[in-house]
């Protein structure tokens, strides 16, 4: 990592970002023969179109998978003109797709969406666009909140990036998956069909709703695997990086609550990788290559477990909520640690005393259920899934013979305790063996995956 | 089981104190007791002693016979002698009748070398002062995991069907495992308060390979924080009636259906208690129990899993108070490992799970005895055995906090390994029948032992005439032999598989419980001397019929001689002749190919295992062993080491050899040129266990090379071993003297079974090579 991070400083101290490094930068120039349509996909701080040429190469047929970009020879010729032709139904198999460019990921608790707003847009363009786009598109991006419980994650926006030849900010907005019949009742009144787009969705929802989309609002929806989809945005948002910044980070010396500082890094030669997604539930994935992977196992204790227990435990209503509680509580007075049973480390084991020895293991004495305070119970709960999940990843790592574990999903968003406990854990239980990393837009890698798939559609034959 | 006074269950959790112990029953022969262990734990404490039990044992002596006038009538006169044997004793109760119990130790202990007692769990230190105030013994403290494996090796490789398999909704609950002479390697998960993973090697080798801080102290703590309920057993309940669907979020609840692309079905949970975090309403406590339960055993069964794999282990044990012997959770564990391994691992449980910390502690501190190079046995009359727990089959035994659980081991004798021939020792499986999932023959036999009861009570009586208080001892036989098989009625996988060999093995352990070592001794006394007075002319009327008739003339002799059991009256030997033998072809009749077989070379070695005393040995197994010998085969007669029923045993057989020998050259030239060998099996069973035999037999047989094993008698031919394969040349000879099995076996009464078998792939000149197994 240490490559890692003075790649870092390098770029840091260079300016604009690029995605330069080893491997993936050879797939990047491979794909870099769109010149004249745009920069394709990297998020170049500079301009928009026809910026960055490229020598135009081999594009060789697997690059031709790569939906973000790559729409070679089709792509080449007039932008203008290109925009003009909105209508899917001419565009879907040689053009680029008319917007409005969204990407859903319908969980069990969150639904993600990624929205790609152009900001190339031409006069022209401005003309011809539709009301409605133009109230959809406003609506969008100038709230930071929708209704009730919609929120947009401003600080993840992704600025000035370019997708199949258009430049323009990628928005990151989630509501509760509850909200869904509002969300399609609000995609009827607003007569989202008639913009003839084709909305992406992973997730389990695409299946779930897909119905009511079709009855309700008339949409089509395009149902796309949600491993798939994650994997594909994650190899994407990393490569394209954080605004300048790199995606990824780590933890340095996570051993240690003194010294422990978070440390950005590149997913540096990203394969091969164990992917754990933390929503509801919790998938884990080898991946040995974008589209080489295989779902090794799950658990049922996850991001819904947490807060699940957490609102019957302490009656708390949201995610925000119980980590507030959580931070300021203590979980040694619910579980019962290692020194709490024998008095010590359990030597013959090699097992320190301030190790969980049973989560939750006070609770069993009524008088300490009495006086048991929220904000431990909160921790806790807390601590008790993230230790289980670390437990779970690093056994799958070292059954994989996998070093390298990435952990992304929503459970992780503004969860320090847990990135930091996941760090920690993976360090100390492997002897340094194995290296957790983290992602900055850690839930959404699903939806963006979703959105690529529909610019993907432009490329397919 | 022994219930102490309890009032009402109502009030099993207030701790009543002042309970009198029926102290017989629990603590006994607490006299001899010393080497004491105890485990504590959350709950339950258990208690472990070493003891000697003095019990009388039938001798035969031969008379001398070199003074003519004693030679009268009997060959060997029968002797009570008193015997002091081993006996481990291990009892379990409630942590409250701690105090009460230690107080009667004190005051029923009469050895006052005992010094220490070995101490483990975690309640240990808690009780410690009380334990060295109470008994004026010093606590010595040993280590939790490495008791709790010395433990578990010790009933794995002592107690036969100690390992079996959950399934709710089978037939029978519980399947045992065939006893695996190789223990080793496993993983054994202890779920405590926490869980522990431990890789077991060796004996003396296990390690720590995990855990994990999700365990039953989280079920509890969790459980009641959710339920405000306190107990642990609640919880249980309030589990097994919930339904977790309501308050988890399942595959079906994101997808609508199934996932199908991951082969994700729609039942299957997503996020536990996922839906509490969303779903605006409150859930019912026993809802909340299962969801808890569910997510709890599925994580434990996940690490298992993962650990299983990692290491390549296929046995892996569970173990811990969240199990012990609850059905919900050894429901919810076997189906989380089936569900991870797609059936790879079978979880496997333990009958004594409970016991194995003080087992171990035990052995720990009687490390100087050596018990390890001793085999045991499980005395069933002295055992509880283990309880139906499932709420549905027997409600009343929910209430079991205020009962006493007991083990009782026997040391045995000898030592005791597999046979060497056994084709594939792991899958051997001597009974015919398990009676734990035939419930008709279960019916049928259960019925058969209870009607039978009063005519051995009766023959117990008879068989001490000059004790007096023979009476009463019986009334207690039958007493307790009644209650065993009500118990088996009830709970048929209290000892294992439920088997025709476990009920007749019951019933002598009960027998001697009540100092009747030898209710047939007189009997079989009475048989052998009239017998031995007919074997020079049998063998001569033998000696007179041509090869071929000769041939067929010994087989029918030895199952005659097998029909001719004790009920018959030997009081002509020409009724032994007239015996109704069934016409050829037998209910099995293999006999042309063993004649095919003897018209060949002569085998090397036969080991014959023998049944019945009288005709049986003397006018029917004799005539063929000499035949045998005169071809050139020696012989090995392996006979019972204890008396069970009319079976001859080895000290009897001894005598009645001799005997022969005064009578029969060939014999005679036998045993002096070593060529005839008496073995004991190591058993005291009507049946046969060959996974259970005397080291000394597995020894010969070997060195002898042996390349014949001839079964003879309904016990250990039929009711065991009838599917038993062997790696060698065998004969299974039998009559079938029991109606209903008959039937069973698609024949009639006294239906003949001749089964004469050659390995496959093993031509009969080649059976001389033995193979070591």
């Amino acid at each position: 990592m240490d490559k890692a991070k003075s790649m870092v400083d390098k770029k840091g101290a260079s300016g604009p970002f690029h995605v330069n490094n080893g491997q993936s930068q050879k797939v990047f120039h491979s794909h870099v023969m769109v010149a004249t349509n745009g920069s394709c996909c990297s998020s170049s701080s500079s301009n928009a179109f026809g910026s960055s040429t490229v020598p135009s190469g081999s594009g060789t047929f697997e690059n031709m998978h790569h939906l973000h970009r790559g729409d070679d020879a089709e792509c080449n010729g007039s932008p203008a003109k290109r925009c003009r032709l909105r209508r899917r139904t001419e565009s879907v198999r040689k053009h680029r797709p008319p917007f409005p460019w969204f990407g859903m990921d319908i969980g069990g608790t969150l639904v993600k969406l990624v929205y790609f707003e152009p900001v190339d847009i031409t006069a022209e363009e401005e003309q011809e666009e539709v009301e409605n786009l133009k109230s959809i598109r406003r609506y969008l991006t100038s709230n930071v909140a929708y209704g009730k419980t919609g929120v947009r994650d401003v600080h993840l926006e992704l600025r000035n990036l370019t997708m199949c030849g258009r430049t323009g900010n990628l928005h990151f907005i989630r509501f509760p998956t509850q909200a869904m019949p509002r969300f399609i009742q609000m995609g009827r009144d607003k007569n989202f069909s008639s913009l003839h787009t084709t909305l992406c969705a992973t997730g389990g929802g695409a299946y779930k709703f897909e119905n009511e989309f079709r009855m309700m609002a008339d949409l089509e929806l395009l149902k796309l695997d949600e491993l798939d989809c994650l994997i594909r945005g994650l190899l994407f948002v990393d490569r394209v990086g954080f605004n300048g910044h790199p995606e990824c980070y780590y933890f340095q010396n996570p051993s240690d609550t003194q010294s422990c500082v978070k440390k950005p890094c590149t997913l540096d030669n990203p394969f091969p990788m164990l992917l754990v997604n933390i929503g509801s539930g919790v998938s884990i994935l080898a991946v040995y290559s974008e589209n080489n992977y295989k779902r090794v196992t799950g658990t049922s204790l996850g991001g819904g477990t947490f807060l699940g227990l957490c609102c019957l435990l302490t009656g708390c209503e949201t995610f925000e909520e119980a980590l507030e509680m959580a931070s300021k509580g203590d979980s040694t007075n619910v579980d019962k640690l290692v020194k709490d049973i024998y008095g010590g480390d359990y030597e013959r084991f090699g097992l320190q005393g301030s190790a969980v020895a049973s989560s939750f293991g006070h609770m069993m004495s009524k008088e300490k259920r009495d006086s048991i305070s929220k904000e431990d119970l909160a921790r806790a709960t807390l601590v008790t899934i993230t230790n289980n999940i670390g437990s779970i990843a690093r056994m799958c790592a070292v059954n994989e013979k996998i070093e390298r574990v990435v952990f992304v999903g929503n459970f992780l968003r503004i969860n320090t305790v847990s990135t930091k406990l996941l760090a920690y854990a993976m360090d100390y239980w492997s002897k340094g063996q194995l290296r957790a990393l983290f992602l900055e837009h850690e839930g959404y890698f699903g939806a963006v995956g979703a959105l690529m798939e529909l610019l993907k559609t432009t490329e397919d034959p | 089981m022994a219930e102490c006074g309890r009032v009402d269950s109502n009030t099993s959790h207030t701790m009543d104190k002042s309970i009198t112990l029926p102290p017989d029953e629990i603590f006994r022969n607490l006299e001899n007791a010393k080497r004491f262990a105890i485990d504590i734990g959350g709950s339950l404490t258990k208690l472990a002693y070493y003891s000697t039990v003095q019990h009388k044992v039938a001798k035969v002596r031969s008379f001398d016979h070199t003074a003519k006038a004693a030679a009268g009538d009997k060959l060997y006169e029968i002797s009570m002698q008193e015997e002091v044997t081993a006996r481990l004793h291990f009892i379990k109760f409630e942590n409250a009748y701690i105090e009460t119990c230690l107080d009667f130790i004190k005051d029923h202990l009469v050895n006052t070398e005992t010094k220490v007692i070995k101490a483990t769990g975690g309640g240990a230190h808690k009780f410690k002062e009380l334990i060295e105030r109470k008994l004026g013994l010093k606590v010595d403290k040993e280590d939790e995991m490495t008791c709790l494996i010395k433990g578990c090796n010790f009933v794995l490789k002592n107690i036969p069907h100690e390992a079996f398999v959950y399934a709710k909704h089978a037939d029978s609950e519980f399947r045992f495992q065939t006893t695996n002479p190789d223990i080793f390697p496993y993983l054994l998960v202890n779920i405590g308060s926490g869980v522990s993973i431990v890789k077991v090697e060796s004996e003396d080798k296990f390690e720590r390979i995990g855990g994990s801080s999700i365990g039953g102290g989280t079920f509890w703590g969790l459980g009641a924080l959710l339920t405000k309920t306190k107990r642990f057993d609640e919880l249980l309940q309030l589990a097994s009636k919930g339904q977790h669907a309501s308050v988890d979020m399942l595959v079906k609840d994101i997808y609508g259906g199934s996932y199908g692309y991951l082969g994700l079905t729609g039942d299957l949970i997503a996020s536990s208690f996922g839906k509490s975090a969303t779903a605006d309403k409150d859930f019912s406590k026993e809802d909340m129990a299962k969801s808890l339960l569910h997510m709890i055993s599925n994580d434990i069964g996940q690490l298992a899993c993962l650990y299983a794999k990692l290491h390549n282990l296929s046995r892996v044990y569970f173990g811990g108070f969240f199990i012990r012997g609850h059905p919900v959770t050894m429901h919810t564990i076997t189906y989380s490992i089936n569900f991870f391994t797609k059936g790879e691992v079978q979880a496997l449980f333990l009958r004594h799970e409970g016991y194995l910390g003080t087992i171990g502690a035990f052995l720990k501190g009687a490390e100087e005895d050596n018990p390890n190079q001793y085999s045991w046995g499980e005395n069933y009359a002295g055992s509880s055995g283990l309880m139906s727990v499932s709420p549905d089959m027997n409600p009343m035994q929910r209430a079991r906090s205020g009962t006493f659980d007991m083990l009782e081991m026997d040391r045995l004798e000898r030592q005791l390994v597999n046979l060497p021939l056994l084709q594939d020792p792991s899958s051997y499986i001597p009974d015919t029948v398990d009676l734990t999932e035939d419930a008709l023959a279960r019916e049928y036999w259960l019925y058969c032992f209870e009607e039978a009861l009063d005519g051995v009570v009766k023959r117990a009586v008879a068989s001490q005439p000059d004790m007096p208080e023979a009476a009463l001892r019986a009334e207690k036989f039958r007493q307790k032999y009644r209650h065993k098989l009500q118990t088996l009625r009830q709970q048929p996988f209290a000892y294992g598989s439920l088997t025709v060999r476990s009920l007749l093995d019951t019933r002598e352990h009960c027998l001697n419980e009540f100092n009747f070592p030898d209710p047939y001794s007189k009997i079989k006394q009475r048989e052998n001397d009239i017998a031995l007075k007919y074997y020079q002319k049998a063998v001569k009327s033998l000696d007179e019929l041509s090869w071929e008739e000769k041939q067929f003339a010994l087989v029918r002799g030895v199952l005659a001689g097998n029909v001719f059991d004790w009920g018959a009256k030997a009081t002509d030997f020409c009724i032994f002749f007239f015996i109704p033998l069934s016409e050829r072809p037998w209910l099995v009749d293999s006999y042309d190919q063993w004649l095919e077989r003897l018209k060949g070379p002569p085998h090397k070695c036969a080991l014959f295992f023998v049944d019945n005393s009288g005709v049986d040995i003397i006018l029917g197994v004799m005539p063929f062993v000499r035949e045998l010998l005169s071809r050139g085969t020696e012989v090995v007669l392996a006979s019972n080491s204890g008396p069970a029923l009319n079976d001859v045993t080895n000290g009897e057989l001894q005598i009645l050899t001799e005997r022969i020998a005064a009578m029969d050259p060939v014999i005679e030239a036998g045993l002096r040129e070593d060529r005839l060998l008496l073995v004991q099996s190591g058993s005291s069973s009507p049946c046969l266990d060959l996974s259970r035999l005397d080291k000394v037999l597995a020894m010969v047989v070997r060195e002898r090379q042996t390349d014949l094993v001839i079964i003879e008698g309904m016990g250990r031919a039929i009711h065991t071993n009838y599917y038993a394969m062997l790696s060698c040349e065998s004969l299974k000879m039998a009559v079938i003297k029991n109606s209903w099995l008959a039937d069973r076996l698609g024949g009639k009464l006294f239906s003949v079974v001749f089964k004469y078998e050659v390995p496959a792939g093993k031509p009969n000149k080649d059976c001389g090579a033995f193979s070591p197994s």
